[in-house]
Protein backbone atom coordinates (compact mmCIF):
# COMPACT_ATOMS: atom_id res chain seq x y z
CA UNK A 1 0.00 0.00 0.00
CA UNK A 2 2.97 1.91 0.86
CA UNK A 3 4.26 1.60 -2.62
CA UNK A 4 0.70 2.33 -4.47
CA UNK A 5 0.71 5.68 -2.71
CA UNK A 6 4.12 6.87 -3.21
CA UNK A 7 3.41 6.10 -7.13
CA UNK A 8 -0.04 7.52 -7.10
CA UNK A 9 1.33 10.64 -5.51
CA UNK A 10 3.89 10.58 -8.00
CA UNK A 11 1.34 10.25 -11.22
CA UNK A 12 -0.97 12.75 -9.36
CA UNK A 13 2.32 15.57 -9.60
CA UNK A 14 3.57 14.69 -12.70
CA UNK A 15 0.05 16.30 -14.38
CA UNK A 16 0.39 19.89 -12.24
CA UNK A 17 4.33 19.71 -13.37
CA UNK A 18 3.57 19.54 -16.92
CA UNK A 19 1.79 22.69 -19.28
CA UNK A 20 -0.44 19.87 -19.89
CA UNK A 21 -1.81 19.69 -17.02
CA UNK A 22 -3.22 23.11 -16.89
CA UNK A 23 -4.03 23.71 -20.57
CA UNK A 24 -6.63 20.50 -19.65
CA UNK A 25 -8.04 22.29 -16.82
CA UNK A 26 -8.16 25.59 -18.62
CA UNK A 27 -9.76 24.11 -21.60
CA UNK A 28 -12.34 22.42 -19.49
CA UNK A 29 -13.10 25.51 -17.79
CA UNK A 30 -13.70 26.99 -20.94
CA UNK A 31 -15.78 24.23 -22.20
CA UNK A 32 -17.74 24.61 -19.30
CA UNK A 33 -18.13 27.66 -19.43
CA UNK A 34 -19.36 28.06 -22.86
CA UNK A 35 -22.21 25.37 -21.62
CA UNK A 36 -23.12 27.40 -19.03
CA UNK A 37 -23.97 30.42 -21.58
CA UNK A 38 -26.23 27.30 -22.99
CA UNK A 39 -27.46 27.08 -20.56
CA UNK A 40 -27.94 30.35 -19.25
CA UNK A 41 -30.04 31.39 -22.43
CA UNK A 42 -31.94 28.43 -22.23
CA UNK A 43 -33.47 28.99 -18.61
CA UNK A 44 -33.46 32.70 -19.28
CA UNK A 45 -36.28 31.98 -22.40
CA UNK A 46 -38.76 29.63 -21.61
CA UNK A 47 -39.36 27.49 -18.37
CA UNK A 48 -37.79 24.57 -18.29
CA UNK A 49 -39.59 20.97 -16.51
CA UNK A 50 -36.14 19.23 -15.91
CA UNK A 51 -33.43 20.11 -13.17
CA UNK A 52 -30.59 22.50 -13.67
CA UNK A 53 -27.85 19.71 -13.57
CA UNK A 54 -29.35 18.04 -16.73
CA UNK A 55 -29.52 20.70 -18.57
CA UNK A 56 -25.72 20.45 -18.56
CA UNK A 57 -26.06 17.21 -20.91
CA UNK A 58 -28.75 17.85 -23.21
CA UNK A 59 -25.99 20.37 -24.44
CA UNK A 60 -23.23 18.46 -26.52
CA UNK A 61 -20.68 20.13 -24.72
CA UNK A 62 -20.51 17.60 -21.99
CA UNK A 63 -19.77 14.87 -24.34
CA UNK A 64 -17.23 17.34 -26.37
CA UNK A 65 -15.51 17.45 -22.92
CA UNK A 66 -15.53 13.85 -22.41
CA UNK A 67 -14.47 13.06 -25.68
CA UNK A 68 -11.51 15.35 -26.32
CA UNK A 69 -10.27 15.41 -22.63
CA UNK A 70 -9.54 11.92 -21.68
CA UNK A 71 -7.12 11.03 -24.35
CA UNK A 72 -5.33 13.90 -23.63
CA UNK A 73 -5.09 12.93 -19.76
CA UNK A 74 -4.31 9.33 -20.54
CA UNK A 75 -1.75 9.51 -23.40
CA UNK A 76 1.22 10.15 -21.08
CA UNK A 77 0.34 7.58 -18.40
CA UNK A 78 2.25 4.75 -20.03
CA UNK A 79 3.44 5.78 -23.63
CA UNK A 80 5.86 8.81 -21.81
CA UNK A 81 7.17 6.56 -19.75
CA UNK A 82 7.92 3.41 -22.05
CA UNK A 83 9.79 6.21 -24.45
CA UNK A 84 11.81 7.84 -22.31
CA UNK A 85 12.32 4.64 -20.58
CA UNK A 86 11.74 5.13 -17.08
CA UNK A 87 9.05 2.27 -17.58
CA UNK A 88 12.11 0.23 -17.52
CA UNK A 89 13.47 1.71 -14.11
CA UNK A 90 10.11 1.13 -12.51
CA UNK A 91 9.66 -2.00 -13.75
CA UNK A 92 12.76 -3.11 -12.32
CA UNK A 93 12.10 -2.14 -8.72
CA UNK A 94 9.97 -4.43 -6.32
CA UNK A 95 6.44 -2.57 -7.38
CA UNK A 96 3.46 -5.07 -9.22
CA UNK A 97 1.86 -4.60 -12.41
CA UNK A 98 -1.28 -4.45 -10.69
CA UNK A 99 0.04 -1.23 -8.31
CA UNK A 100 1.38 0.44 -11.28
CA UNK A 101 -1.74 0.56 -13.50
CA UNK A 102 -3.91 1.09 -10.72
CA UNK A 103 -1.96 4.19 -9.42
CA UNK A 104 -1.76 5.44 -13.23
CA UNK A 105 -5.66 5.03 -13.14
CA UNK A 106 -6.72 6.56 -10.10
CA UNK A 107 -4.52 9.87 -10.39
CA UNK A 108 -6.09 10.06 -14.00
CA UNK A 109 -9.34 10.11 -12.52
CA UNK A 110 -8.11 12.39 -9.46
CA UNK A 111 -7.39 14.97 -12.11
CA UNK A 112 -10.34 14.45 -14.23
CA UNK A 113 -12.51 15.26 -11.65
CA UNK A 114 -10.20 18.32 -10.43
CA UNK A 115 -10.76 19.57 -13.76
CA UNK A 116 -14.48 19.41 -13.52
CA UNK A 117 -14.48 21.29 -10.22
CA UNK A 118 -15.43 24.90 -11.96
CA UNK A 119 -18.73 23.39 -13.14
CA UNK A 120 -19.59 23.52 -9.33
CA UNK A 121 -19.37 27.06 -9.29
CA UNK A 122 -21.76 27.30 -12.56
CA UNK A 123 -24.00 25.58 -10.29
CA UNK A 124 -23.10 28.11 -7.31
CA UNK A 125 -24.14 31.19 -9.25
CA UNK A 126 -26.93 29.58 -10.77
CA UNK A 127 -28.15 28.63 -7.02
CA UNK A 128 -27.33 32.18 -6.36
CA UNK A 129 -29.41 34.47 -8.61
CA UNK A 130 -32.13 32.05 -8.33
CA UNK A 131 -32.94 32.57 -4.62
CA UNK A 132 -34.47 28.71 -4.64
CA UNK A 133 -32.58 26.00 -2.48
CA UNK A 134 -34.25 23.74 -4.68
CA UNK A 135 -32.69 24.59 -8.05
CA UNK A 136 -29.77 22.42 -6.21
CA UNK A 137 -30.03 19.97 -4.01
CA UNK A 138 -27.09 17.72 -2.58
CA UNK A 139 -28.61 14.52 -4.60
CA UNK A 140 -28.69 15.75 -8.23
CA UNK A 141 -25.32 17.60 -7.82
CA UNK A 142 -24.18 14.44 -6.17
CA UNK A 143 -25.50 12.44 -8.69
CA UNK A 144 -24.31 14.52 -11.28
CA UNK A 145 -20.72 13.86 -10.21
CA UNK A 146 -21.15 10.57 -9.50
CA UNK A 147 -21.95 10.21 -13.12
CA UNK A 148 -19.48 12.35 -14.42
CA UNK A 149 -17.08 10.05 -12.39
CA UNK A 150 -18.28 6.72 -13.66
CA UNK A 151 -18.73 7.46 -17.32
CA UNK A 152 -15.23 9.79 -17.21
CA UNK A 153 -13.95 6.12 -15.47
CA UNK A 154 -14.96 4.39 -18.71
CA UNK A 155 -13.45 6.81 -21.13
CA UNK A 156 -9.69 6.90 -18.43
CA UNK A 157 -9.66 3.32 -18.30
CA UNK A 158 -9.84 3.07 -22.61
CA UNK A 159 -7.34 5.99 -22.28
CA UNK A 160 -4.96 3.80 -20.50
CA UNK A 161 -5.26 0.69 -22.40
CA UNK A 162 -4.12 2.88 -25.71
CA UNK A 163 -1.56 4.21 -23.91
CA UNK A 164 -0.35 0.82 -22.57
CA UNK A 165 -0.08 -0.25 -26.02
CA UNK A 166 2.27 2.23 -27.54
CA UNK A 167 5.59 4.60 -26.93
CA UNK A 168 4.22 7.35 -28.63
CA UNK A 169 2.13 9.74 -26.94
CA UNK A 170 0.12 10.96 -30.38
CA UNK A 171 -0.93 7.47 -30.97
CA UNK A 172 -2.44 6.44 -27.71
CA UNK A 173 -4.32 9.67 -28.02
CA UNK A 174 -5.46 8.57 -31.43
CA UNK A 175 -6.43 5.56 -30.53
CA UNK A 176 -7.98 6.26 -27.29
CA UNK A 177 -10.08 8.80 -29.50
CA UNK A 178 -11.01 6.26 -31.55
CA UNK A 179 -12.23 3.86 -28.78
CA UNK A 180 -13.88 6.54 -27.15
CA UNK A 181 -15.88 7.55 -30.24
CA UNK A 182 -16.76 4.11 -31.14
CA UNK A 183 -18.17 3.89 -27.46
CA UNK A 184 -19.66 7.16 -27.95
CA UNK A 185 -21.78 5.84 -32.03
CA UNK A 186 -22.87 3.00 -29.66
CA UNK A 187 -24.81 5.14 -27.59
CA UNK A 188 -25.97 7.69 -30.26
CA UNK A 189 -27.24 4.35 -31.88
CA UNK A 190 -28.90 3.15 -28.46
CA UNK A 191 -30.80 6.00 -28.87
CA UNK A 192 -31.79 6.36 -32.30
CA UNK A 193 -33.37 2.44 -32.30
CA UNK A 194 -36.14 1.81 -30.25
CA UNK A 195 -35.79 -0.85 -27.28
CA UNK A 196 -37.30 -4.43 -28.96
CA UNK A 197 -37.33 -7.57 -27.70
CA UNK A 198 -34.94 -8.53 -29.36
CA UNK A 199 -31.36 -8.99 -27.55
CA UNK A 200 -29.34 -6.89 -29.99
CA UNK A 201 -31.67 -4.03 -29.57
CA UNK A 202 -31.52 -4.81 -25.93
CA UNK A 203 -27.96 -5.51 -25.41
CA UNK A 204 -27.28 -1.66 -27.34
CA UNK A 205 -29.80 -0.76 -24.60
CA UNK A 206 -27.08 -0.71 -22.40
CA UNK A 207 -24.96 1.37 -24.13
CA UNK A 208 -27.24 4.73 -23.63
CA UNK A 209 -24.98 6.63 -21.90
CA UNK A 210 -27.35 9.53 -22.60
CA UNK A 211 -30.32 8.26 -21.00
CA UNK A 212 -28.21 6.69 -18.20
CA UNK A 213 -26.65 10.42 -17.89
CA UNK A 214 -29.94 11.47 -17.97
CA UNK A 215 -31.04 9.44 -14.47
CA UNK A 216 -27.79 10.85 -13.22
CA UNK A 217 -28.34 14.23 -13.57
CA UNK A 218 -31.64 13.92 -12.22
CA UNK A 219 -30.72 12.06 -9.09
CA UNK A 220 -31.30 8.63 -9.89
CA UNK A 221 -28.54 6.17 -9.70
CA UNK A 222 -29.74 3.58 -12.04
CA UNK A 223 -27.35 0.62 -9.94
CA UNK A 224 -27.54 -1.27 -13.99
CA UNK A 225 -26.00 1.72 -15.35
CA UNK A 226 -23.47 1.68 -12.27
CA UNK A 227 -22.50 -1.91 -12.90
CA UNK A 228 -22.27 -1.41 -16.69
CA UNK A 229 -19.77 1.70 -16.11
CA UNK A 230 -17.66 -0.37 -13.82
CA UNK A 231 -17.64 -3.25 -15.71
CA UNK A 232 -16.51 -1.72 -18.60
CA UNK A 233 -14.03 0.19 -16.67
CA UNK A 234 -12.63 -3.06 -14.86
CA UNK A 235 -12.53 -4.71 -18.03
CA UNK A 236 -10.23 -2.12 -19.46
CA UNK A 237 -7.84 -1.57 -16.61
CA UNK A 238 -7.89 -5.75 -16.88
CA UNK A 239 -6.37 -5.72 -20.91
CA UNK A 240 -4.20 -2.64 -19.80
CA UNK A 241 -2.87 -4.86 -17.12
CA UNK A 242 -2.72 -7.41 -19.48
CA UNK A 243 -0.36 -5.77 -21.66
CA UNK A 244 1.76 -4.38 -19.04
CA UNK A 245 2.14 -8.15 -18.00
CA UNK A 246 2.83 -9.10 -21.55
CA UNK A 247 6.49 -7.69 -21.42
CA UNK A 248 7.32 -10.78 -19.10
CA UNK A 249 5.50 -13.29 -21.92
CA UNK A 250 7.80 -15.98 -23.03
CA UNK B 1 25.34 -13.69 -6.77
CA UNK B 2 24.96 -13.87 -9.84
CA UNK B 3 24.41 -17.33 -11.83
CA UNK B 4 23.65 -17.35 -15.14
CA UNK B 5 23.43 -20.78 -17.11
CA UNK B 6 22.91 -21.63 -21.03
CA UNK B 7 20.98 -17.69 -20.72
CA UNK B 8 19.30 -17.29 -24.17
CA UNK B 9 17.41 -14.22 -25.90
CA UNK B 10 15.80 -14.00 -29.16
CA UNK B 11 14.20 -11.39 -30.78
CA UNK B 12 12.47 -11.67 -33.74
CA UNK B 13 14.99 -13.39 -36.28
CA UNK B 14 18.02 -12.25 -34.12
CA UNK B 15 19.52 -13.73 -31.61
CA UNK B 16 21.05 -11.27 -28.73
CA UNK B 17 22.13 -13.37 -25.74
CA UNK B 18 23.69 -16.60 -27.32
CA UNK B 19 24.09 -19.36 -24.85
CA UNK B 20 26.50 -17.60 -22.21
CA UNK B 21 27.16 -19.04 -18.64
CA UNK B 22 28.80 -17.10 -15.92
CA UNK B 23 28.96 -16.27 -11.94
CA UNK B 24 29.49 -13.21 -10.41
CA UNK B 25 30.60 -14.04 -6.88
CA UNK B 26 29.72 -11.58 -3.75
CA UNK B 27 31.62 -8.26 -3.61
CA UNK B 28 32.94 -9.02 -7.19
CA UNK B 29 33.17 -5.85 -9.58
CA UNK B 30 32.86 -7.10 -12.77
CA UNK B 31 33.19 -5.18 -15.93
CA UNK B 32 31.05 -6.46 -19.29
CA UNK B 33 33.05 -5.67 -22.36
CA UNK B 34 31.65 -4.93 -25.22
CA UNK B 35 31.16 -3.37 -28.70
CA UNK B 36 27.48 -2.20 -29.07
CA UNK B 37 25.01 -4.60 -29.98
CA UNK B 38 27.12 -7.54 -28.39
CA UNK B 39 24.23 -8.46 -25.76
CA UNK B 40 25.45 -6.43 -22.94
CA UNK B 41 22.33 -4.38 -22.28
CA UNK B 42 19.99 -7.52 -22.94
CA UNK B 43 21.76 -9.49 -20.58
CA UNK B 44 21.30 -6.77 -17.89
CA UNK B 45 17.74 -6.64 -18.51
CA UNK B 46 16.88 -10.14 -18.31
CA UNK B 47 18.87 -9.70 -14.66
CA UNK B 48 17.07 -6.51 -13.53
CA UNK B 49 14.24 -9.27 -14.18
CA UNK B 50 12.30 -6.80 -16.84
CA UNK B 51 12.87 -9.06 -19.42
CA UNK B 52 12.36 -12.98 -19.84
CA UNK B 53 14.86 -14.69 -21.28
CA UNK B 54 14.15 -17.38 -24.62
CA UNK B 55 15.56 -20.13 -22.51
CA UNK B 56 17.96 -20.67 -19.99
CA UNK B 57 18.21 -19.61 -15.93
CA UNK B 58 19.63 -16.57 -14.39
CA UNK B 59 19.96 -16.44 -10.24
CA UNK B 60 20.13 -13.40 -8.60
CA UNK B 61 21.04 -14.68 -4.71
CA UNK B 62 19.67 -17.96 -5.23
CA UNK B 63 16.30 -16.36 -6.73
CA UNK B 64 15.45 -17.31 -10.77
CA UNK B 65 14.79 -13.60 -12.10
CA UNK B 66 12.15 -14.92 -13.81
CA UNK B 67 9.87 -17.01 -11.35
CA UNK B 68 11.11 -15.54 -7.87
CA UNK B 69 11.11 -11.58 -9.93
CA UNK B 70 10.21 -9.98 -6.76
CA UNK B 71 12.86 -11.17 -4.55
CA UNK B 72 15.40 -10.51 -6.99
CA UNK B 73 14.04 -6.79 -7.91
CA UNK B 74 14.53 -6.08 -4.15
CA UNK B 75 17.83 -6.93 -4.17
CA UNK B 76 18.99 -5.09 -6.99
CA UNK B 77 19.77 -1.73 -8.28
CA UNK B 78 19.91 -1.35 -11.62
CA UNK B 79 20.52 1.90 -13.71
CA UNK B 80 19.73 1.39 -17.51
CA UNK B 81 21.47 2.57 -20.80
CA UNK B 82 20.64 6.18 -20.66
CA UNK B 83 20.01 6.34 -17.32
CA UNK B 84 15.95 7.51 -17.63
CA UNK B 85 14.96 9.45 -15.29
CA UNK B 86 11.65 11.91 -14.92
CA UNK B 87 12.79 15.31 -15.62
CA UNK B 88 10.08 17.74 -13.70
CA UNK B 89 11.04 16.34 -10.18
CA UNK B 90 13.37 17.78 -8.18
CA UNK B 91 17.07 15.35 -7.22
CA UNK B 92 15.69 15.42 -3.60
CA UNK B 93 12.26 14.52 -4.24
CA UNK B 94 12.79 11.87 -7.17
CA UNK B 95 15.09 9.95 -4.33
CA UNK B 96 12.71 9.98 -2.24
CA UNK B 97 10.11 8.49 -4.17
CA UNK B 98 12.30 6.10 -5.24
CA UNK B 99 12.92 4.40 -2.43
CA UNK B 100 9.40 5.02 -1.21
CA UNK B 101 8.16 2.60 -4.25
CA UNK B 102 11.35 0.40 -3.33
CA UNK B 103 9.20 -0.09 0.00
CA UNK B 104 11.69 1.90 2.30
CA UNK B 105 9.43 2.98 4.96
CA UNK B 106 8.79 6.99 5.30
CA UNK B 107 11.69 7.56 8.19
CA UNK B 108 14.23 5.23 6.74
CA UNK B 109 13.79 6.83 3.15
CA UNK B 110 14.74 9.90 4.78
CA UNK B 111 17.65 8.35 6.10
CA UNK B 112 18.81 6.86 2.28
CA UNK B 113 18.25 9.26 0.52
CA UNK B 114 20.23 12.12 2.42
CA UNK B 115 23.07 9.53 2.90
CA UNK B 116 23.06 8.69 -0.73
CA UNK B 117 22.72 12.33 -1.83
CA UNK B 118 25.92 13.03 0.40
CA UNK B 119 27.56 9.82 -1.21
CA UNK B 120 26.88 11.12 -4.54
CA UNK B 121 27.87 14.72 -4.18
CA UNK B 122 24.45 15.55 -4.62
CA UNK B 123 23.82 17.30 -1.36
CA UNK B 124 24.04 21.02 -3.58
CA UNK B 125 21.71 20.36 -5.66
CA UNK B 126 18.38 18.74 -3.70
CA UNK B 127 16.18 21.24 -4.91
CA UNK B 128 17.44 21.33 -8.58
CA UNK B 129 15.02 20.11 -11.03
CA UNK B 130 16.62 17.20 -12.78
CA UNK B 131 15.68 18.30 -16.30
CA UNK B 132 18.10 21.48 -15.59
CA UNK B 133 20.98 19.47 -14.26
CA UNK B 134 24.25 18.87 -16.41
CA UNK B 135 24.63 15.05 -17.34
CA UNK B 136 27.30 14.45 -14.90
CA UNK B 137 24.81 15.50 -12.68
CA UNK B 138 21.99 13.66 -13.76
CA UNK B 139 24.26 10.37 -14.13
CA UNK B 140 24.89 10.65 -10.09
CA UNK B 141 20.99 10.85 -9.83
CA UNK B 142 21.01 7.77 -11.55
CA UNK B 143 23.85 6.11 -9.08
CA UNK B 144 21.85 7.33 -6.37
CA UNK B 145 18.88 5.89 -7.12
CA UNK B 146 20.75 2.60 -7.74
CA UNK B 147 22.11 3.02 -4.51
CA UNK B 148 19.06 3.85 -2.44
CA UNK B 149 17.64 0.99 -1.14
CA UNK B 150 20.61 -0.76 -0.15
CA UNK B 151 20.82 -3.19 -2.79
CA UNK B 152 23.07 -6.53 -2.76
CA UNK B 153 23.53 -6.51 -6.42
CA UNK B 154 24.07 -3.11 -8.61
CA UNK B 155 23.79 -3.32 -12.27
CA UNK B 156 25.00 -0.63 -14.05
CA UNK B 157 24.55 0.10 -17.92
CA UNK B 158 27.16 1.76 -19.32
CA UNK B 159 27.33 4.43 -16.37
CA UNK B 160 30.09 6.84 -17.97
CA UNK B 161 28.74 7.35 -21.51
CA UNK B 162 28.35 10.71 -22.18
CA UNK B 163 30.43 12.31 -19.52
CA UNK B 164 32.99 14.38 -19.60
CA UNK B 165 36.85 13.26 -18.25
CA UNK B 166 36.66 15.21 -14.70
CA UNK B 167 32.92 13.55 -14.30
CA UNK B 168 34.00 10.37 -15.99
CA UNK B 169 36.51 10.20 -13.32
CA UNK B 170 34.28 10.96 -10.04
CA UNK B 171 31.65 8.30 -11.29
CA UNK B 172 34.38 5.82 -11.28
CA UNK B 173 35.47 6.86 -8.31
CA UNK B 174 31.72 6.15 -6.94
CA UNK B 175 31.67 3.36 -8.04
CA UNK B 176 35.31 1.89 -6.74
CA UNK B 177 34.30 3.25 -3.15
CA UNK B 178 31.02 0.19 -3.67
CA UNK B 179 33.46 -2.61 -3.58
CA UNK B 180 33.30 -4.93 -0.97
CA UNK B 181 29.87 -3.78 0.51
CA UNK B 182 28.07 -4.52 -2.70
CA UNK B 183 28.22 -6.43 -6.28
CA UNK B 184 28.46 -4.62 -9.20
CA UNK B 185 27.79 -5.45 -12.58
CA UNK B 186 29.17 -2.81 -14.95
CA UNK B 187 28.71 -2.40 -18.67
CA UNK B 188 30.58 -0.18 -21.31
CA UNK B 189 32.65 -0.33 -24.39
CA UNK B 190 35.49 1.46 -23.21
CA UNK B 191 38.87 0.13 -21.63
CA UNK B 192 40.59 2.21 -19.94
CA UNK B 193 37.02 2.33 -18.18
CA UNK B 194 37.34 -2.01 -17.07
CA UNK B 195 40.69 -1.81 -16.34
CA UNK B 196 40.47 0.67 -13.53
CA UNK B 197 36.81 -0.12 -11.65
CA UNK B 198 36.77 -3.82 -12.42
CA UNK B 199 38.09 -6.76 -10.63
CA UNK B 200 37.18 -9.46 -13.86
CA UNK B 201 36.11 -8.75 -16.77
CA UNK B 202 34.09 -10.46 -19.47
CA UNK B 203 34.30 -9.71 -22.98
CA UNK B 204 31.13 -10.38 -24.85
CA UNK B 205 30.83 -10.64 -28.69
CA UNK B 206 27.56 -11.28 -31.12
CA UNK B 207 25.59 -12.64 -27.86
CA UNK B 208 28.69 -14.61 -26.17
CA UNK B 209 31.03 -14.38 -23.83
CA UNK B 210 34.65 -15.11 -24.91
CA UNK B 211 36.74 -14.80 -22.11
CA UNK B 212 36.49 -14.17 -18.56
CA UNK B 213 38.98 -12.85 -16.69
CA UNK B 214 41.08 -10.40 -14.20
CA UNK B 215 42.39 -7.63 -16.71
CA UNK B 216 45.62 -8.77 -15.27
CA UNK B 217 45.56 -12.89 -16.13
CA UNK B 218 44.02 -11.36 -19.60
CA UNK B 219 47.23 -9.38 -20.38
CA UNK B 220 49.10 -12.17 -18.69
CA UNK B 221 47.42 -14.73 -21.11
CA UNK B 222 47.34 -12.92 -24.33
CA UNK B 223 50.79 -11.05 -24.55
CA UNK B 224 52.77 -14.20 -23.74
CA UNK B 225 55.89 -12.64 -22.98
CA UNK B 226 55.64 -8.68 -23.36
CA UNK B 227 58.33 -6.74 -24.82
CA UNK B 228 61.09 -4.55 -23.05
CA UNK B 229 62.11 -1.46 -24.50
CA UNK B 230 65.53 -0.30 -23.70
CA UNK B 231 67.34 3.14 -25.30
CA UNK B 232 70.83 2.58 -25.14
CA UNK B 233 73.90 4.58 -26.33
CA UNK B 234 76.75 2.21 -27.64
CA UNK B 235 77.69 0.77 -31.38
CA UNK B 236 75.38 -1.11 -32.96
CA UNK B 237 77.37 -4.50 -33.45
CA UNK B 238 78.14 -4.85 -29.48
CA UNK B 239 74.69 -4.82 -28.57
CA UNK B 240 73.73 -6.84 -31.30
CA UNK B 241 76.14 -9.43 -30.61
CA UNK B 242 75.32 -8.85 -26.93
CA UNK B 243 71.35 -9.48 -27.34
CA UNK B 244 72.54 -12.19 -29.61
CA UNK B 245 74.42 -14.52 -26.81
CA UNK B 246 71.67 -13.38 -23.85
CA UNK B 247 70.15 -16.74 -23.17
CA UNK B 248 67.15 -14.63 -21.95
CA UNK B 249 66.69 -13.10 -25.17
CA UNK B 250 64.41 -14.86 -27.49
CA UNK B 251 63.81 -12.03 -30.64
CA UNK B 252 65.77 -9.05 -30.36
CA UNK B 253 65.22 -5.62 -33.46
CA UNK B 254 68.23 -2.65 -33.00
CA UNK B 255 67.32 0.34 -34.94
CA UNK B 256 68.82 3.35 -34.59
CA UNK B 257 67.34 6.24 -32.58
CA UNK B 258 68.66 9.93 -32.69
CA UNK B 259 71.98 11.41 -30.96
CA UNK B 260 73.69 8.38 -30.94
CA UNK B 261 71.23 6.06 -28.88
CA UNK B 262 69.96 2.56 -30.05
CA UNK B 263 66.68 1.63 -29.69
CA UNK B 264 66.56 -1.89 -28.78
CA UNK B 265 63.03 -4.00 -28.33
CA UNK B 266 63.87 -7.70 -26.26
CA UNK B 267 61.47 -10.39 -26.41
CA UNK B 268 62.53 -12.34 -23.21
CA UNK B 269 61.91 -15.84 -22.53
CA UNK B 270 58.10 -16.09 -21.16
CA UNK B 271 57.97 -15.18 -17.38
CA UNK B 272 61.31 -13.54 -17.49
CA UNK B 273 61.67 -10.27 -16.31
CA UNK B 274 65.24 -8.86 -18.15
CA UNK B 275 64.70 -5.26 -17.30
CA UNK B 276 67.48 -5.64 -14.13
CA UNK B 277 69.98 -7.81 -16.00
CA UNK B 278 69.64 -5.70 -18.91
CA UNK B 279 70.43 -2.16 -16.39
CA UNK B 280 73.76 -4.47 -14.86
CA UNK B 281 74.80 -4.95 -18.78
CA UNK B 282 74.56 -1.50 -19.47
CA UNK B 283 76.75 -0.60 -15.98
CA UNK B 284 79.38 -3.22 -16.76
CA UNK B 285 79.92 -1.58 -20.24
CA UNK B 286 79.33 1.99 -18.81
CA UNK B 287 77.12 2.80 -21.58
CA UNK B 288 74.03 5.22 -21.20
CA UNK B 289 70.94 4.84 -21.08
CA UNK B 290 67.65 6.64 -21.26
CA UNK B 291 64.94 4.56 -20.95
CA UNK B 292 63.94 1.40 -19.86
CA UNK B 293 60.36 0.15 -20.26
CA UNK B 294 58.29 -3.08 -20.71
CA UNK B 295 55.85 -2.39 -23.28
CA UNK B 296 52.85 -4.03 -21.85
CA UNK B 297 49.78 -5.31 -24.00
CA UNK B 298 46.92 -3.09 -23.15
CA UNK B 299 43.56 -4.51 -22.95
CA UNK B 300 42.86 -2.87 -25.99
CA UNK B 301 45.22 -5.19 -27.91
CA UNK B 302 43.69 -7.74 -25.91
CA UNK B 303 39.82 -7.13 -26.80
CA UNK B 304 40.65 -6.26 -30.62
CA UNK B 305 42.65 -10.14 -30.40
CA UNK B 306 39.24 -11.73 -28.89
CA UNK B 307 36.92 -9.81 -30.89
CA UNK B 308 38.67 -10.32 -34.40
CA UNK B 309 38.05 -13.45 -35.59
CA UNK B 310 34.70 -14.29 -34.52
CA UNK B 311 33.47 -10.71 -36.84
CA UNK B 312 35.39 -12.19 -39.85
CA UNK B 313 33.01 -15.25 -39.52
CA UNK B 314 29.98 -13.55 -38.85
CA UNK B 315 30.69 -11.27 -42.09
Amino acid sequence: MRIFWALLRRELASFFFSLTGYIIIAAVTLLTGFSFVVLINTLGTDPVPVPVTELFYLSFYFWLILLLITPVITMRLFALEKASGTFETLMSTAVSDFQVVAAKFMAAVIFYLLAWLPLLACLGVIQHFAHQNSTLDAGTVGGMFLGIMLVGSVFISLGCFASSLTRSQMTAAVISFVLGVGLFSLAYLAKQIPVTEQWQARALSYFSLFDQMDDFARGVVDTRAVVFYVTITFLFLFLTLRVVESRRWK
Amino acid sequence: MIAVEHLTRRFAGRTAVDDISFNVARGEIVGLLGPNGAGKSTTMRILSAFMPATSGTARVAGFDVFHESDEVRRRIGYMPENNPLYPEMRVREYLKFRARVKGLGWRRSRERVSTVMEQCGLTDVGRRIIGQLSKGYKQRVGLADALVHEPELIILDEPTIGLDPQQIRLVRQLIKSLAGKHTVLISTHILPEVEMMCGRVLIMLGGRVLASDTPENLQLRMAGGSQVIAEIAAPTTALQTLWDEHPDVEEFEVTAGDAGFQRCVLTPRAGVDIRSTIFDLVRQHSWEMRELTRNRYTLEDIYLQVTKPSTEETE
